[in-house]
């Protein structure tokens, strides 16, 4: 499923003292297949975007355009905002949500916090029970293999932990049945917000190498809010830098990190590979890769090579 | 920010604003009586004048002070319609079998309303421009006396301030947990009463772990910097200042007139 966002801007509280303007005419395309990564400092914008995917947040202000009222002011009006997520049009009022919702699946920060059922088969399976279309109860036996196929997927032996309850794993554990209990509807777009959030670096890791296998067998195009620049590097085909609720930038991890500056200067981080690459041009050596720790250091090696 | 969101709290800068909370929870007290003191017209006149005042300084619209009058337009409307209806008096317009309608039931509505207005007006004023954390510093602070008699004024006032911090917390920990499980196809608006209410396990279990969890955070970080000590500073003091001085100044008077217009005029009816 490919996503046409154009214009897209957000206000939470609108009309209150309190208003506060997230997204402000955002415009952006995934493509099918894609990894795709969403960077920007805290506040910029993020999960209020990918929240709009599934339209757990929608467009307030498209619903007032279907009605062809306001026709002279058309000059001051904001420009017509688009969301499509593959045939659906989320701008439209009669938008199947929940026939969108089963193939864009969500996984929201800390998804642990979520689980609540006895057993982690029956929270795994809660999804799987929701879509499953009316008068069409999955079998016992379908239930099992979508879950344990689910749980395998993430890491987890059904038989050692099918039965237990969800509250009863360890953290990094329950993140993982969280995420099962999202792709076991078999997503085609898996949105992730900060997934790795409060993992250490070996679990980070872990889940990434994981994410790799669900974006290859499971979910055709995978979204992942992040703030840290190296996963952004090594994963992901490409990235959209938000500020203050605007793209600032929107490019491959290597043209993105080529502008390293720029980056610097919203405020942001920089992939460790980056700030090797700055640091050696100060020194007047160019080294062009694409910023992933592998092909830095063949790069480096084989300059070294060279110059010996 | 999201901490004064709950309530209603109106946040601009204005003469009221910046009143000791204290001050207007004593002059919200003392403006109650008044409107009970006030048994004529002009009385209730003076006290809607003063308040009148007083709105239009706090610069909160007007529209959203009378949005707390539309709360209890039915009360009123209901009150107003029994009073007429049942009142006796000399004047009588109309009557049938134990209803009536008088000049005095009329009248007696009338005042009845203007008195609920007012205190509905003055209490929402008060709302909309103190922050709940600092009423509860306020009404912290004007019950100390009760510590003479070993009421425990502290605890009363933690557990007031916690619970004001911990609401918007827990909405926005429902909303998202909430979302969480509308991505995962939960349907809390379609079915009948019981699948509704089993629809709600999946929010309620998180929610109230996500509780107990917080609790014991918080309990812990109270711990570790040693709260339970004798004797507390406050991070915000709270500051009497000529502004408190011209609110009471003009309660006072507002009490002193109701009072002589009511040995001197009398009741109106
Ligand atoms: N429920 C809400 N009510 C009001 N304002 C909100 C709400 N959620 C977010 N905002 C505001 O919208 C803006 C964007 O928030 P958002 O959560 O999308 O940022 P983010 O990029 O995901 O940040 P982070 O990296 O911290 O998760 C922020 O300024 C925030 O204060
Ligand atoms: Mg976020």
């Amino acid at each position: 499923m490919r996503i046409v966002c154009e214009n897209l801007s957000y206000t939470y509280n609108e009309g209150s003292p309190f208003a506060a303007k997230a997204l402000d005419g955002v415009t952006l395309t995934i493509e099918e297949g894609e990894f795709f990564g969403v960077i920007g400092h805290t506040g910029s914008g993020k999960s209020t975007f990918v929240q709009h995917l599934n339209g757990l947040l929608r467009l307030p202000t498209s619903l007032k355009k279907y009605k062809p009222k306001k026709r002279k002011k058309s000059e001051n009006e904001a420009p017509m905002s688009v969301l499509r997520v593959g045939e659906f049009d989320l701008t439209s009022k009669n938008t199947d949500f929940r026939a969108l919702r089963k193939r864009v699946g969500m996984v929201f920060q800390y998804p642990e916090y979520q689980l609540f059922a006895e057993t982690v088969e029956k929270d795994v399976a809660f999804g799987l029970e929701n879509f499953a279309e009316k008068g069409q109860k999955p079998t016992e036996e379908e239930v099992k293999r979508a879950v344990s196929d689910a749980l395998a997927t993430v890491g987890l032996d059904y038989n050692e932990v099918a039965s237990k309850s969800p509250f009863d794993l360890s953290g990094g554990q329950k993140r993982r049945v969280a995420i099962a209990g999202v792709i076991v509807t078999k997503p085609e777009v898996l949105i992730l917000d900060e997934p790795a959030a409060g993992l250490d670096p070996l679990g980070k890791q872990e889940l990434m190498e994981l994410l790799h296998k669900i974006h290859g067998d499971w979910c055709k195009t995978v979204v992942i809010v992040s703030h840290d620049m190296d996963e952004i590097a090594e994963n992901c085909t490409r990235a959209a830098v938000f500020s203050e609720g605007k793209i600032a930038m929107c490019a491959s991890p290597k043209e993105l990190f080529s502008h390293a500056e720029e980056l610097l200067s919203l405020g942001l981080d920089i992939p460790l590979t980056a700030k090797l690459v700055l640091a050696l041009k100060e020194r007047g050596i160019e080294i062009d890769c694409d910023y992933t720790v592998e092909d830095f250091v063949q790069k480096v090696l084989a300059r070294k090579g060279g110059r010996a | 920010m999201k901490e004064v969101t709950f309530g209603q709290y109106y946040p601009v800068d204005s003469f009221i604003h910046r009143m000791d909370p204290r001050l207007k929870i004593v002059f919200l007290i003392g403006f109650i009586v008044a409107i009970f003191l006030a048994d004529n017209f002009y009385g209730l006149a003076a006290c809607a004048g003063v308040l009148i005042l007083a709105v239009a300084l706090s610069r909160v619209p007007v529209g959203k002070v009378l949005r707390a009058v539309r709360g209890i337009l039915f009360l009123v409307i209901f009150t107003a319609a029994i009073n007429i209806l049942f009142h006796t008096g000399e004047h009588v317009y109309w009557q049938w079998s134990i209803f009536s309608v008088t000049r005095e039931g009329i009248l007696f509505s009338a005042y009845l309303i203007l008195r609920l207005v007012l205190l509905v007006v003055c209490s929402s004023l008060l709302t909309y421009t103190t922050t709940p954390v600092s009423l509860t510093d306020g009404i912290e602070s004007l019950l100390t006396p009760l510590k003479w008699i070993r009421f425990p004024v502290h605890a009363l006032a933690l557990i007031m301030s916690i619970a004001l911090r911990f609401i918007p917390i827990l909405m926005d920990e429902t909303d998202r947990i909430k979302n969480a499980q509308k991505a995962r196809g939960a349907d809390f608006e379609s079915g009948g009463p019981i699948k509704r209410i089993k629809a709600f396990i999946p929010i309620l279990v998180p929610l109230l772990l996500s509780a107990f969890r917080r609790a014991d955070e918080l309990g812990d970080a109270m711990d570790a910097r040693c709260y339970g000590g004798k004797t507390r500073t406050k991070y915000k003091k709270l500051h009497f200042t000529w502004r408190d001085l011209l609110g009471f100044l003009l309660l006072a008077a507002l009490i002193t007139g109701v009072v002589l217009l009511r040995i001197y005029v009398g009741e109106m009816l």
